[in-house]
Formats: structure tokens, C-alpha cells, sequence
């Protein structure tokens, strides 16, 4: 019964907070209500055994990705209005994207029940076998069948971001750096002079 | 205690639920308690290394002051600002102080004594404590005044950088403990080095590590030397300038949870947490949760100490400790954890 009432509790919260989303007037309300999208569909994935997912959607998308988004947002002042001002100009290709993603869904969804996709049993039960954690299973997947795709994935991402790096990085000059092993390894009698001067003369740096 | 509740005739939802509503209450109410007095705690260590009094005048030894704090801001006025966010404004502190709470609940105080036992543990500790910026962020923002944001954007800078190096050294425990669960990560410390020292930290591969958690944990709670997002001399008070009365209070109980918990990681993660310092029959007959209450205190005495002797960070020293230094130190380290494993553990 607590399974239940957790789920339905879960699974409205993620529709509508989804929907306050795409439909609050300003910036930072929607990533938060996004944020509780995210924290309500992990919910979801623990309700289905998938705790180390659930605990990856909190850590990675809701702590990291949203943090991001919250601050681009924050930084940028983005005029809702002027961008609602597109919508019917872009209606077209929304209305495009939008069937792509449910031909993916459907199909994906579709082969998944007919048993094309190896990742579980067609009926939906949990592939997970009897015994063995989440977490155990899905790095013996990882690191074991799928060791070449998990690889590829990572040196992928390696490459993108270092791409962003190099794009954006500039060399400005007249900056005067901080070197923090000079500044340790300087010793006071190389930063420091005693001098007697005679009265009315001064020191030569 | 689901199973106590049970016996005295409640199915098992009801009783689940008794159950669990009793172990948090058994957890929060002492913790609060608890907060208030290393609050007093870190005020006369404080004191002491500044050759003052400190707390001295509520109660004996002025043990009582944090309660008269308590009742102080308890009468005060919240002021929300006009120009505010105004639901945001109030649901921040919210934020803040129940996240602090929420860790607690994977935390073991003695083998058993666990509210909840999942085989994530850890990473659950992370996705909260990852959490925890939120209410930093949304409290400068919607505070709309300029201190509370600049300190906010400084808070999640800060807050993400030393998150990825937490990771890596999280990482190396968990690798040589070969699990998530916390529990299981203080058993896996029995006996560790030469068979009778309790603790990753004896380890030489792992000590390292655990100096780069304590400090990394430091800047993770915004503790001095890195408390860049209350530096008073630049942001009036930071994220709580325009914050009063309750509101406030809960900023403060829940900045001293978070200290509280990563001392506890500190106990838990690399000094054996419940388990006496070395593994010897007798020790045992002291209660797990006196040598854990031991560990806490005493990383709680290095968290005073480090506040009271060391300047504040300069904000590009903090990014670059965190990027530059830590960073690679705890991937090189992840490597060389996993590679000596592999060598004697794992052995092909």
C-alpha cells in the first residue's frame, strides 16, 4: 500500500511540476520546478529497485546539471516575453519535434516488448538477477559487455570537453599570474636588502 | 523495532511507520540538541585560543547560551524583504535545514543502529550534500540584494569544484571497501592494518586521502578558512544578510549539521566510525556510539582549531586548490588505489 501511495504521490508530482515547468512565467521558477521534477522521478526509479539510477539522476542531473542551468539563468536576463513572441513562428517545427520524439518512444518502446532489445525480460520484469545489488549488476554490465561502448562514451565526453576548452579559452596578455611554488620556494634574503644609507641619500632598488 | 511494533499487534504498515517516525525522532531531536551545544563548543574553543572567556554568562558556564540565542531570535520579527521572492525567500532556509537533517539517516551509530540500511549509503550522502547549494542559491537570489548573490554564485562555484574531489576520494574508500553501504564500510575497517588497527586512515594509500577530505569537507560546509560566502569584510554576512529571526536560525542550525556530519564522515569513512581505534576484545565493552561520539568530538576540535588559527582563502586560491591541487591528487590516488588492488586483491 505504501508502494502505491508512494508512487502515485511521485508520479503526479513529476507531471506537474513538468507542466509548471514549461509554464511559469519566470526563468528561475522553471529550473527550480524542473529540479522537482528530476527529485520526483528518482523517486520513481527507487520505487522500481533502480537505486544507484535514482541516486545518479539526484547527484548528476539535479546537482550538478541544474546547478548549472540555475546559474545561466540567473546570470543572463532572459525576457520570457520577447521569447514567447516566436512561439507561432516556431510552432512548425515544434509540432516536427515533438512526433520525432514519440516515433522514437513508440518504436523504442515497441521493440522493447517484442523483445528486440536485450536489456531485460520483455514482460518488464527486473533484469537485475536474484542476489546481486544494482550496483554490482549494472558495473558487470558496464565494465564487462559493454566495456568497449562505456569506454568510447567516456573518451567522447574527454574530447568535447576539452574542445570547450580550447574554444573558448583566450591568452590575455598583461595579466600578472600567481606562481605559487615561486612565491614558496623565495627565500628572505632574496626578497629583502639591508642598507645603511648616509643621511640625505637614498637606496638603489 | 518494526518487529517490537509488530508484536504488540499492529499490522506491518502501521508498524513500519511507528517505527520509522520513532527512529527519526530518535536521530533529529538529539541532533538538534547536540547543534546547539557544539555551537557553545566552537564558541569557547574559540574563546580559549583567543585568550577570552567566551560564553559565560546563561546557565553554568554559560552552557545555556545557545538556548537563550534559541529564544532570542525565536521573538524576533521575520522581515521579508519588499523587493524579495518572497516564497522563495521563506522556503530557502527550509531547504537548507532539512537537507542537513536528511543525511543522517544513512549514518550507522553502532552495528544495527541505522534508520535506513541501503546499499547506496554513500552515494545517497553525496546526492544530498550535493543538494545542499540550493539553499544557498535560492537564498540569494531571492533575496534580490547584491551581497546575498555574489555570495550565492560564490557558495555553488565552491560548493561544485570540492563535490568532484569529495567524488574521487570517496571513490578510493569504496573501492577498498567494496561497498556503498556504510555499514559494511565501517566492518571492512576492522582489523585493517596489521590486523588489529581499526581505520582506512592507517592506511598509508588512504591517509592522504583522508587529509584531502577533511579539508576538502571544509570548504564543502563553507568552514573557515574557506568561509569565502560570509566573508564579512566584502559581503555584509553573505547568503543571510537580509535573513532574521527564525529564518536565520535555521541557516545557522543547519551550516553547524552539515559540520556535525562531516565530522561523522570523517569518523565513519576513514577512522572506523563505531569500532574502537584497535581491534582488542576489551575495548568492545565500551558502546559503538561513545567511540563514534569520541571521533565526532574530536574532529569537531580540529574543525575549531583550523577556524580560530588560519586566515581566510582568497577567492582564486580556493578554485585553485580545489582544481589544480585536489583534483589531480585524488584521480592520481583513485589510480593508485585501484592499480594495488588490483595487484593483490583482484590479482588475475
Amino acid at each position: 500500500m505504501i508502494q502505491t501511495i508512494a508512487f502515485y504521490l511521485f508520479a503526479t508530482l513529476v507531471i506537474a511540476s513538468g507542466a509548471v515547468t514549461i509554464l511559469a512565467r519566470n526563468p528561475v521558477h522553471s529550473v527550480l520546478w524542473l529540479i522537482l521534477a528530476f527529485f520526483n522521478a528518482a523517486g520513481l526509479m527507487v520505487l522500481v529497485g533502480a537505486e544507484f539510477i535514482a541516486m545518479l539522476l539526484v547527484i548528476v542531473y539535479v546537482g550538478a546539471v541544474a546547478v548549472l542551468f540555475l546559474f545561466v539563468v540567473m546570470m543572463l536576463d532572459i525576457d520570457f516575453a520577447e521569447l514567447r513572441a516566436g512561439f507561432i513562428r516556431n510552432f512548425p517545427l515544434g509540432i516536427v519535434l515533438a512526433v520525432v520524439l514519440l516515433a522514437e518512444l513508440v518504436l523504442g518502446i515497441g521493440a522493447y516488448r517484442v523483445g528486440g532489445l536485450v536489456l531485460g525480460t520483455p514482460d518488464g520484469a527486473a533484469a537485475t538477477p536474484e542476489g546481486v545489488s544494482n550496483i554490482a549488476a549494472i558495473g558487470a554490465l558496464l565494465y564487462g559487455r559493454y566495456l568497449f561502448l562505456f569506454e568510447a562514451a567516456g573518451l567522447v565526453l574527454l574530447v568535447a570537453m576539452i574542445g570547450a576548452i580550447v574554444l573558448t579559452h583566450r591568452e590575455r596578455g598583461g595579466v600578472r599570474g600567481q606562481n605559487i611554488s615561486r612565491q614558496v620556494a623565495r627565500r628572505p634574503d632574496e626578497a629583502t636588502v639591508n642598507a645603511r644609507p648616509e643621511v640625505g641619500k637614498g637606496v638603489q632598488l | 523495532m518494526t518487529a517490537f511494533f509488530q508484536s504488540i499487534g499492529m499490522s506491518f504498515e502501521w508498524a513500519w511507520f511507528i517505527a520509522t517516525v520513532c527512529g527519526i525522532l530518535l536521530i533529529a531531536l538529539p541532533l538538534l540538541l547536540g547543534v546547539a551545544m557544539i555551537i557553545y563548543v566552537d564558541r569557547k574553543i574559540w574563546a580559549a585560543m583567543a585568550l577570552r572567556r567566551g560564553p559565560n554568562v546563561v546557565g553554568p558556564f554559560g552552557l545555556l547560551q545557545s538556548f537563550a540565542d534559541g529564544l532570542k531570535v525565536f521573538l524576533q520579527e521575520t522581515i521579508v524583504p519588499a523587493a524579495s521572492n518572497k516564497g522563495l525567500f521563506l522556503i530557502a532556509p527550509i531547504v537548507t535545514f532539512t537537507l542537513a537533517l536528511l543525511s543522517w539517516a544513512v549514518i550507522p551509530f553502532n552495528s544495527g543502529a541505522i534508520l535506513a540500511d541501503i546499499n547506496v549509503g554513500l552515494l545517497y550522502i553525496l546526492a544530498i550534500s550535493s543538494l545542499g547549494v540550493y539553499g544557498v542559491i535560492i537564498a540569494g537570489w531571492s533575496s534580490n540584494s547584491k551581497y546575498p548573490f555574489f555570495s550565492a554564485m560564490r557558495a555553488s562555484a565552491q560548493m561544485i569544484s570540492y563535490e568532484v574531489s569529495i567524488g574521487f576520494i570517496l571513490i578510493c574508500v569504496v573501492l577498498w571497501a567494496g561497498s556503498f553501504n556504510l555499514n559494511e564500510i565501517v566492518q571492512a575497517q576492522k582489523g585493517h592494518v596489521f590486523g588489529f588497527l581499526n581505520g582506512f586512515g592507517f592506511n598509508p594509500l588512504l591517509f592522504p586521502m583522508w587529509v584531502l577530505f577533511l579539508i576538502s569537507g571544509m570548504a564543502e560546509t563553507a568552514r573557515a578558512p574557506f568561509d569565502l560566502t560570509e566573508a564579512e569584510s566584502e559581503l555584509v554576512a553573505g547568503y543571510q544578510t537580509e535573513y532574521s529571526s527564525m529564518a536565520f536560525a535555521a541557516y545557522w542550525l543547519g551550516e553547524y549539521g552539515n559540520v556535525l556530519l562531516m565530522c561523522t564522515l570523517n569518523a565513519v569513512l576513514f577512522w572506523g566510525g563505531y569500532l574502537p581505534p584497535v581491534d582488542w576484545a576489551p575495548l568492545y565493552y565500551v558502546p559503538g556510539l561513545v567511540w563514534l561520539l569520541i571521533k565526532i568530538l574530536f574532529f569537531f576540535f580540529v574543525f575549531s582549531w583550523v577556524k580560530a588559527t588560519v586566515p581566510r582563502y582568497r577567492y582564486d586560491q580556493l578554485m585553485r586548490l580545489g582544481w589544480k591541487v585536489f583534483l589531480p591528487l585524488s584521480l592520481g590516488f583513485v589510480v593508485l588505489v585501484s592499480g594495488y588492488l588490483m595487484f593483490t586483491r583482484y590479482g588475475a
